[in-house]
């Protein structure tokens, strides 16, 4: 077992993966540097991300994936979920090692774990799309705070900017301490320092006059909507699982 | 703006039209044009209410004064309820104003019926042509046509409007005659048949156009309510399948019956919403429009009930054993779409990874299939498989002992013997 620490990026992950095949390693743990390791006697390679390298294994990977296989693997990597290294560098060998096109072999488990992985970051984008709530700032930008499972926010451009083009807004991912911001024109990535009395949640004193009216009705709405005799608590949870009803206005 | 009596309207208005469970928000292909408000494109739920419904569009009647006396409606002219009504600025406004916030995904209006049909159609589509040349609106629209109202006006409607629906109300025309003497169903199927036409019609405009106006390009969809009539499970499936085969709607909603008026033809007041039979009802409907299934496979004379017990798919495979085991390595999708606990994600998954080899029980597994049930009545690349010659009896009994139905609140601790 050889291990392997890159420094995170996805060129890092893919100038491993050139590694790899230059030592011909077979048994290999990719982890990101900083994760301890409990075990004492293997071989250790600190990989030095390299661009060239990491652009030749992306151009072998094009040739082998279609652009949206390709897609997938940035997206696996970009989830920021812990410990999938090895599941990338596993879909990757399989893809290179193999004679034909495996986006499909869903009876491989490296294959089907990273269509997992998809699912998981089109569940949460979606998710987002649902449940963001903007509020109307005195500058009438439309802000709005969240706090995805996953590092989702890029995945979120395209959705906002072809439905709300005709306003200024906002969407802060706290968790990961940035945000996209759209002026009418274009949008771009920012980051906010908050002075500790003032956090990123805490917007109420900008709001608009009308912004506390309306969230008053939407309130108002979703409770009369309910059915009571209806009531099933379990399928609410499943639909909006409770991590998230703090960002929710019809759920504070 | 005066809010509280804008609040009171909102929840008058917003609860006499929760009933409707139509929410679907998704199968318009309306665009962003000239950097304007939103799009409908992909449906989403922005929430779910307590009782776990998607709450997708604002769903409001623009009144709840009615000239009619429908005994399963809670709006009807006999019940003395608070009445109030919304201007058209007013719904614009709240739509705009929900929709920016992220919190809806378009609007769905209904009306009860004042005055006449056209009276009431002509208000709902002012609303919706408001939204649309005035506010630069793409978002989505669901509006109710009025049994009853002119051509011109629900031509109208179809320009500014994703969706158009009627509510059928009651599955078979008995059971309109009696609890809404004052409908016909005849002035329902009407506007329907009208609406196929000018779709179809519109469609192939389309085509040779590319600059035609878009027609309700969401289509049409009906509802028809569960349990406050004596129908069976193979009535209502068979209205639903006429329905979808010469109407081409694009759905068939089926609201179980909430017991809100006292009424001597109505199921008492303390009677329990059908939900079971309500979802029963979906997974059929779900089996004919995407698994292949004739309504006569699933319900028929000899079978005029779905199971409560179990979903209607597996009360297929157990009446019909000699169609299994399927051999998933080599059967065709609509075969192995016919196996209990494979759904729609799971057989294409299949018929993509055998082409890279055979699969196991373990692979099957991963990709989503429900062993538990697909077990009985599937062949793998392996050896273990289910060899004792089941009954469909026994497979149901084995199946129901290692299940708990998250409809049964008290779980009954004996099953019946036989």
């Amino acid at each position: 077992m050889t291990r392997l620490i890159y420094d995170g990026t996805f060129e890092g992950l893919l100038t491993a993966v050139f590694e790899i095949y230059e030592r011909k390693l077979n048994y290999i743990n990719l982890q990101k540097i900083g994760v301890a390791s409990t075990a004492m006697f293997e071989d250790v390679i600190n990989v030095i991300t390299d661009n060239d390298r990491a652009s030749r294994v992306l151009n072998g990977l094009k040739k082998k994936l279609s652009a949206n296989g390709v897609q997938r693997v940035y997206i696996a990597h970009m989830s920021e979920i812990e410990n999938e290294e090895n599941n990338i560098v596993g879909f990757i060998r399989h893809a290179f090692d193999a004679g034909r096109n495996i986006e499909e072999d869903y009876g491989n488990r490296f294959v089907l774990r990273i269509s997992e992985i998809m699912v998981m970051m089109r569940r949460e984008k979606h998710r987002m799309e649902a449940f963001i709530r903007f509020q109307k700032l005195k500058d009438e930008t439309y802000y709005a705070v969240i706090e995805p499972d996953f590092n989702v926010l890029p995945l979120l451009i395209r959705h906002f900017r072809s439905r709300y083009a005709d306003q200024k807004w906002m969407i802060y991912d706290i968790k990961r301490n940035y945000g996209l911001y759209y002026d009418l024109h274009d949008t771009e990535f920012i980051s906010m320092e908050f002075s500790e009395a003032k956090s990123a949640t805490d917007v109420e004193a900008s709001n608009t006059e009308d912004e506390e009216v309306y969230q008053h009705l939407w309130k108002n709405y979703f409770k009369s909507v309910n059915i009571a005799s209806r009531k099933n608590t379990k399928l609410h949870v499943r639909h909006i699982p409770k991590r998230y009803w703090k960002h929710l206005t019809e759920k504070i | 703006m005066n809010v509280d009596r804008i609040t009171e309207k909102l929840n008058i208005l917003a609860d006499a039209a929760k009933y409707d469970v139509s929410c679907a928000s998704s199968g318009s292909k309306r665009k962003n044009e000239n950097k304007g408000l939103g799009n409908a494109s992909n449906g989403i739920c922005h929430s779910y209410t307590e009782d776990g419904r998607c709450v997708s569009l604002l769903k409001i009647l623009l009144t709840n004064h009615c000239i009619f006396d429908c005994a399963y409606c809670v709006s009807r002219k006999s019940n003395d309820i608070k009445r109030a009504a919304f201007t058209v600025q007013e719904v614009v406004d709240l739509t705009i104003n929900f929709y920016r916030r992220n919190y809806i995904e378009g609007l769905f209006l209904s009306s009860g019926i004042f005055k006449d049909a056209d009276y009431t159609m002509e208000r709902l589509v002012q609303v919706a042509k408001k939204l649309r040349t005035e506010n630069n609106f793409n978002g989505y629209i669901h509006l109710k046509t009025i049994p009853g109202a002119s051509d011109e006006l629900m031509r109208e409607a179809g320009l500014y409007a994703d969706r158009l629906s009627v509510n059928l109300e009651m599955p078979t025309e008995a059971g309109l005659k009696l609890l809404a003497p004052d409908k016909n169903r005849q002035a329902m199927i009407d506007p329907m048949a009208f609406l196929k036409k000018e779709i179809i019609q519109r469609t192939e405009e389309k085509k040779l156009f590319k600059k035609a106006p878009m027609f309700a390009p969401a289509g049409q969809s009906t509802q028809v309510i569960i349990g406050a009539t004596p129908e069976n499970d193979s009535e209502i499936l068979q209205t639903a399948n006429h329905f979808y085969k010469n109407f081409n709607l694009k759905r068939v909603y089926y609201s179980g019956y909430v017991p809100v008026l006292a009424d001597k033809r109505l199921p008492g007041l303390n009677t329990a919403v059908p939900m079971v039979r309500e979802n029963r009802l979906y997974q059929a409907d779900w089996l004919m429009r995407f698994y292949g299934f004739k309504v006569n496979e699933i319900v028929n004379t000899q079978q005029p009930l779905l199971d409560l017990d179990i979903d209607p798919k597996l009360g297929w495979a157990i009446r019909n054993m000699q169609a299994f085991p399927v051999d998933v390595n080599i059967a065709d999708i609509q075969m192995i779409l016919r196996v209990p606990g494979v759904g729609l994600l799971s057989a294409q998954k299949i018929i993509s990874a055998r082409k890279f080899g055979r699969l196991n029980w373990e692979q099957l597994k991963a990709i989503g299939v429900a062993l538990n049930r697909a077990k009985y009545f599937i062949t793998c690349k392996s050896n273990s498989f289910e060899k004792r010659d089941l009954t469909g009896t026994k497979i149901k009994q084995f199946i129901l002992a290692e299940s708990q139905s998250k409809y049964l609140k008290n779980q009954q601790n004996q099953l019946s013997i036989f």
